[in-house]
């Protein structure tokens, strides 16, 4: 579904990704950890194409298809969906509203016909449910008041609607207690199917308790620098980051 | 980086287009001739002669102001002809008389004027280059007793009434447009719904400038009798042209006590093109007059024109009465726009609400101007202004100029302002979710300015809206 080859990106100048090479097939959950720094959510925000980031070089094939020649809202037509780190707020916008816009143009680059409110209601009613939210948030505008966790099911709620091929989580446990970490995670599984896939990008090891991966990949100085299976996430729990750095032959810095 | 912000500021107006009519437009230049022959060509009574006459003598001696924080060559007032009508516009008995041409023009407009096709529940007054070319639903409206005609129709059939309030609100000697706009206004709306009526429908004025040199000085006057009820939605348009056409208006609401008026603008004249060039100077006076426990509501929407100078204000003469202003005004490539609201409290317990979004794209700078005055013999008057700017891109301007003035100690005035700047990473976010460029900030932008939009009428809303995004389309940068 998706193959990176040898990507490298810079942002203001600097290079932040050294050569990053990837496959995620349908059916398939990534875990991609790493130090802080070490370039995961730069991966995250290059994959959805955000233009403050700059590919200096390498490809990402999409379903047959070249992914960064496409605008960030074709990719996510095509089924791209990034969970971001630190949604955004846009106040006065009904998350009903934006909601239902983003759904509808995915479904017009889909050749379907756009869904009418009262529809739409029906739809949404169900997926609320997946992330324990109620439907007065619908009326609330996006993002704007929320707490850190409702930033976050929000995310998977619009995951959810959307319905995406490659979701791609960026942090998606960070700042969240333990219950918001569960509901995350069981909405998370409960969107899973053999036709899409999923890349979680985190720090921890804890959300990988929730959401198993089938691969996990360490990411360190703009590199995958150790692949391995989901044991690999519990080894670095318990281990730290060092030991693989020092097997890759990166200076371990002055960790705390 | 940003080029998304910027494609999306510049999309053409699409009510450029000139109609071709026949037009009566009097030879450019202003004299006590200009004037009098205005009032002769629509048979005015002498008294209203006099009123005009006295309004150019005044205007003589008064001085274009320079206080806006605008900037424009000057205008030539020699150079501009002061009266411009369809020709044979004259008396007509029905819609079936108007021009095939004008009507095709409202249709283009999107304004039918054709009573079948009316939108059910919106009465309209259709002003063509000053000259009011049919109002609808008017046999409607006089069963419920609403007057609602041409200003130059009502002169002749309810002289008393206009009489009695013309010039009570903005007097000919307010300021240098507003004595101009005395002198030679040409047409315009009249509206009054007696006492304890609520106007069964919305009342709307659409306004089109079509000639070339030709300024356009139309007036409206609004009474609600006692205790009544009226909602007015202006909506202007003008064909693109090179060069500058000034439109000076006025506005005068009267709300005696217990009435109710709602008065919305969406105001998309010609704006001129990306360098500047053309475009209408919108320099326009709207004051209302409210009376003991009445209320006057302005909302305004401002997409278009190269300069707007203008200040919808309410004088809150009566005890318990209450004002309110809400306003979104953007501007974008080289548009100007200093605009505000003015509220004096005179009476005791009025009440105050300004609501002010401004948006600024391109090379655009957009100034708020608002005065708070609370008199010595209003008591317990209250004052609650927001006023939020936003910016799109970096070459355009936000000013804001707040003036209050308190003379009465048990005054309560709070005043909120912000400045936000549209972020790229707002608009990736909606463009992750699959939205384009130009949804995402027209999505943005009608966020930040939905307080305002919730006052329109539902259908001018969603225009509104529309207009928004057109104005800013390109913007993006």
């Amino acid at each position: 579904m998706l193959k990176i080859d040898n990507l490298t990106a810079s942002v203001g100048g600097t290079q932040i990704l050294n050569g990053i090479s990837l496959t995620v097939n349908a059916g398939e959950v990534h875990a991609i950890m790493g130090p802080n720094g070490s370039g995961k959510s730069t991966l995250a925000q290059v994959l959805a194409g955000h233009p403050a980031y700059e590919v200096t070089g390498g490809t990402v094939t999409f379903q047959g298809a070249d992914l960064l020649d496409m605008d960030p809202e074709v990719r996510a037509q095509h089924g791209v969906f990034l969970a971001f780190q630190y949604p955004i707020e846009i106040p006065g916008v009904t998350n009903a509203y934006f909601l239902r816009a983003a759904y509808n143009e995915i479904r017009k680059a889909k050749g379907l016909d756009e869904v009418d409110p009262m529809d739409f209601l029906d739809l949404m009613s169900d997926r609320l449910k997946l992330v324990e939210m109620d439907e007065a948030m619908l009326q609330r505008s996006v993002n704007a008041g929320f707490s850190g966790g409702e930033k976050k099911r929000n995310e998977i709620l619009q995951m959810a609607v959307l319905d995406p091929t490659l979701a791609i989580l960026d942090e998606t446990d960070s700042g969240l207690d333990i219950d918001a970490l569960r509901i995350v995670a069981h909405g998370v599984n409960a969107l899973k199917k053999p036709t899409n896939a999923t890349i979680v990008v985190t720090h921890y090891q804890r959300l990988l308790n929730h959401i198993v991966p089938d691969h996990v990949h360490v990411l360190a100085a703009g590199r995958i620098i150790k692949s391995g299976g989901k044991e690999l996430a519990l080894e670095l729990e318990a281990r730290g980051y060092d030991w693989v750095l020092e097997e890759a032959g990166l200076a371990t810095g002055a960790h705390a | 980086m940003s080029t998304d912000i910027e494609a999306l500021v510049n999309r053409e107006y699409q009510y450029g287009f000139v109609s071709d009519i026949a037009a009566d437009t009097v030879a450019p230049g202003l004299s006590e001739d200009v004037v009098a022959l205005i009032s002769r060509k629509k048979d005015e009574p002498q008294w209203l002669l006099d009123w005009r006459l006295k309004a150019y003598r005044r205007w003589l001696t008064m001085k274009e102001p320079h206080w806006p924080n605008v900037t424009y060559p000057p205008i030539d007032y020699q150079g501009t002809s002061y009266y411009s009508a369809p020709k044979s516009v004259k008396p007509l008995q029905s819609l079936d008389e108007v021009d095939p041409e004008l009507l095709r023009t409202y249709e283009k407009l999107g304004i039918p004027l054709n009573e079948q096709k009316m939108l059910s529940g919106v009465a309209v007054d259709a002003i063509f280059d000053s000259v009011s070319v049919g109002t609808t639903m008017k046999t409607e409206l006089r069963k419920h007793g609403v007057i609602f005609c041409s200003f130059t129709e009502a002169v002749h059939e309810f002289p008393d009434l206009v009489q009695k309030y013309l010039g009570s609100v903005v007097p000919y000697s307010d300021n240098f447009f507003a004595a101009l706009n005395s002198a030679v206004f040409s047409d315009g709306s009249f509206c009054y719904v007696p006492k304890g009526v609520r106007c069964p429908m919305e009342l709307s004025t659409y306004f089109r400038i079509n000639a070339a040199e030709t300024g356009q000085f139309e007036r409206t006057l609004l009474v609600a009798d006692e205790g009544a009820y009226v909602s007015y939605l202006e909506g202007c348009t003008a064909p693109k042209r090179s060069t500058n056409q000034l439109h000076a208006a006025v506005v005068e609401l009267v709300a005696l006590d217990g009435a109710t008026i709602k008065y919305s603008t969406v105001q998309n004249w010609y704006a001129g093109d990306k360098d500047g060039v053309g475009g209408i100077y919108n320099f326009v006076t709207k004051r209302g007059k409210a009376m003991k426990g009445s209320k006057i509501s302005w909302t305004q929407v401002e997409t278009g024109s190269a300069i707007t100078w203008k200040y919808p204000s309410v004088i809150l003469q009566g005890d318990d009465s209450t004002g309110e202003f809400y306003s979104v005004a953007v501007v974008n490539n080289r548009q100007q726009a200093d605009t505000g609201t003015k509220m004096i409290h005179v009476g005791r317990n009025t009440k105050s609400t300004i609501v002010s979004k401004g948006i600024s794209a391109g090379r655009g700078q957009n100034s708020y101007r608002g005065k708070v005055h609370v008199l010595p013999k209003a008591e317990h008057a209250r004052n609650y202004t927001q006023c939020d700017s936003m910016l799109v891109g970096n070459a355009c301007g936000a000013h804001t100029f707040p003036y209050i003035e308190v003379e009465n100690k048990t005054a309560t005035l709070e005043h909120e302002a912000s400045t936000s700047k549209i972020g790229e990473d707002q608009i990736f976010y909606l463009k992750q979710r699959g939205l384009s460029a130009e949804q995402a900030v027209s999505m943005i932008v009608s966020g930040f300015c939905r307080e305002v939009f919730k006052e329109l009428p539902m259908e001018f809303a969603l225009e509104a809206q529309q207009l928004l995004g057109i104005t800013l389309e390109g913007s993006v940068g």
